[in-house]
């Protein structure tokens, strides 16, 4: 392959033109942005080769925090890879979880009844607003505004305390069980989400979108910066809010309906730069989207029972196992990892923070998955980073990268 | 809506023995191609008038052991999003030589993909850029989801996979 032409100009007035300096007094010089640099947000190392502040080329070195998540599956019962799968994208756990979940459930043939599939809704919505107001108040703090990052820091706290409430964990939620719910909606629970949709929150994004989307620092910062074109991004694999920024509507929750997804009156934000600026907007109308879709969850909440009943993959209750013989014969056996799944092969993919989370799972009829890759959205949309930051400067490749939310957890599996 | 059995129809009429292996676990339809035909394979579908297979989801490889001659395999995945269809090719490789055309030149980003892939079976994708490993560490001499390395350590006796279930 030829190597890319650095712009060498060889007069002055071609150098004053083109803004850089004549070739003889170039000096190109390499830095090490990351791999723990604050402003990475990650452990990411970008090499960047630059002439003066300008980029010329960078090159990524991505792994630092590769876990082989894809390694350790082969080796554990199904319903352990869910504590893999909280590890990936850390701030949005709850649809990584229910994304392997229901990966299993198809192969098992599982339906899972109504009500479990409402709370899922919930439960993935409220993860990708705290992981679209993590994203957006992060670009904020990178553009130099720190204080809309402290004022949603308390929403996400919120988030945490309904996890809390579901789940018992804040971060690594490991949510719900193959086949339903763990428990259900707790009368707490349900006063606190809708406390959230229906007064804090929406109260709060009101004030953070005032904080920032007429902000002329702010759009001075964003506006054109690190644009990507819809033909580039679909070559490259965007999916999600990135590419819905490029202007592509394309949302697995409405071209492949899971969990009850057909059941919600919402629309898919889209931008048409895809740049920065677009990917915030984006992610800020998709909070709106989220909230009314727990709204309409949260107030039609069917009843019934909060997990299908198969007793070979549903751990049971506590209160059974330690009652009943079947309950504590099956509880053995499943934590034990001795039941075994059918053969099969599947490919399941739900929305996740960032996009297109996919699980290729082949079973042997084995008790572990014979192979699990996770197709993770931030590792394949980040190969256009360099790019997208040629011959931009240092100060602009923070928001970008931020805006792109790249998260290493994902990002290395 | 495309159905499956139309695209198998097509696919059989122009490749003829070229695609093989028509399956379609839990409604997605797979086949396999051998790895030379691969980007033919793919360029057709993508740029077929009506199926419009327009995006890359994902590559990734597995290993079979036991399928002497033919043990490791990249999966592909791809997604017609005017006509919400999906779609699984297959390429199986010997283990003296697993070799396959790169994809880079269609999909941008298929780069990473096959890097990953080579960085965990060593399937070589010809053609490639840039093949080296991406999440593991350039010194490494093996490829680590092969089957032959069990996760854990092999020199242990106290854990005995029978009395865990596995």
């Amino acid at each position: 392959m030829m190597e890319k032409e650095i712009l060498a100009p060889k007069t002055v007035g071609d150098a004053l033109a083109l803004n850089v300096p004549l070739e003889e007094e170039r000096e190109l010089h390499i830095m090490n942005f990351g791999p723990t640099h604050p402003a990475t947000h990650g452990i990411f190392q970008n090499i960047l080769t630059m002439d003066g502040e300008k980029i010329v080329s960078s090159e990524q070195t991505v792994g630092y925090i590769h876990r082989a998540f894809e390694k350790i599956a082969e080796r554990r019962p199904f319903y352990q890879i869910t504590t893999l799968t909280d590890r990936m994208n850390y701030c949005s756990s709850p649809i990584n979880n229910f994304g392997w979940h229901m990966t299993v459930e198809k192969l098992l043939g599982i339906t899972v009844p109504k009500r479990a599939e409402y709370i899922r809704v919930i439960m993935m919505e409220l993860a990708r607003i705290t992981d679209h107001l993590i994203c957006n108040s992060i670009l904020g703090v990178d553009t130099g505004a720190y204080s809309g990052f402290l004022y949603v820091m308390q929403e996400r706290e919120k988030v945490y305390e309904i996890y809390e409430e579901v789940c018992g964990a804040r971060l690594t939620t490991n949510m719900g069980r193959i086949g339903g719910m763990e428990r259900d909606l707790s009368p707490t629970a349900i006063k606190k989400i809708k406390d959230f949709v229906n007064n804090s929150m929406p109260k709060v994004m009101k004030e953070f979108e005032d904080l920032f989307v007429r902000n002329r620092i702010f759009r001075d910062r964003t506006i054109n910066v690190g644009p990507i074109k819809v033909e580039r991004a679909m070559e490259y694999g965007f999916t999600g809010p990135n590419l819905r920024a490029a202007g592509v509507d394309y949302d697995i929750r409405v071209i492949e309906p899971y969990s009850s997804y057909q059941d919600f009156d919402f629309e898919v934000p889209v931008g048409h730069n895809g740049d920065t600026f677009d990917r915030f907007m984006v992610r800020n109308a998709e909070i709106w989207e989220s909230l009314k879709i727990i709204k309409q969850a949260i107030d039609n909440l069917p009843g019934g029972p909060y997990y299908a009943n198969e007793n070979h993959y549903y751990l049971p209750p506590k209160k059974d196992v330690y009652s009943k013989m079947e309950a504590l014969i099956y509880h053995f056996k499943i934590v034990m990892g001795e039941i075994d799944a059918p053969a099969g092969e599947i490919y399941h993919a739900v929305e996740g923070g960032n996009g297109e989370l996919g699980f290729y799972l082949i079973s042997d009829g084995g008790r572990t998955p014979y192979r699990l890759h996770f197709r993770r959205p931030g590792f394949i949309y980040y190969q256009a980073f360099p790019e997208m930051i040629e011959g931009l400067t240092v100060s602009d490749i923070v928001p970008i990268m931020s805006s792109l939310n790249v998260i290493a957890g994902e990002l290395d599996a | 809506m495309i159905q499956n059995q139309e695209i198998v129809e097509d696919l059989v009429g122009h490749f003829g023995e070229k695609v093989f292996a028509f399956e379609e676990p839990y409604g997605l339809l797979s086949f396999s191609v051998s790895p030379a035909d691969i980007i033919e394979i793919v360029t057709y579908l993508r740029d077929h008038k009506l199926f419009k297979f327009n995006f890359l989801t994902d590559i990734t490889g597995v290993q079979f052991p036991e399928n002497k001659g033919l043990e490791f395999c990249a999966v592909y995945h791809l997604h017609s999003w005017k006509n919400r269809v999906r779609l699984r090719i297959k390429a199986f490789m010997p283990a003296e030589k697993p070799e396959v055309p790169t994809l880079t030149g269609m999909f941008a980003g298929a780069n990473w993909m096959e890097r990953e892939t080579f960085d965990f079976y060593g399937i070589n994708f010809l053609g490639h850029p840039n093949m080296k490993r991406i999440l593991n560490i350039e010194e490494m001499d093996y490829h680590p989801m092969r089957k032959e390395y069990p996760l854990e350590d092999a020199t242990r006796n106290d854990k005995i996979d029978a009395l865990f279930g596995r």
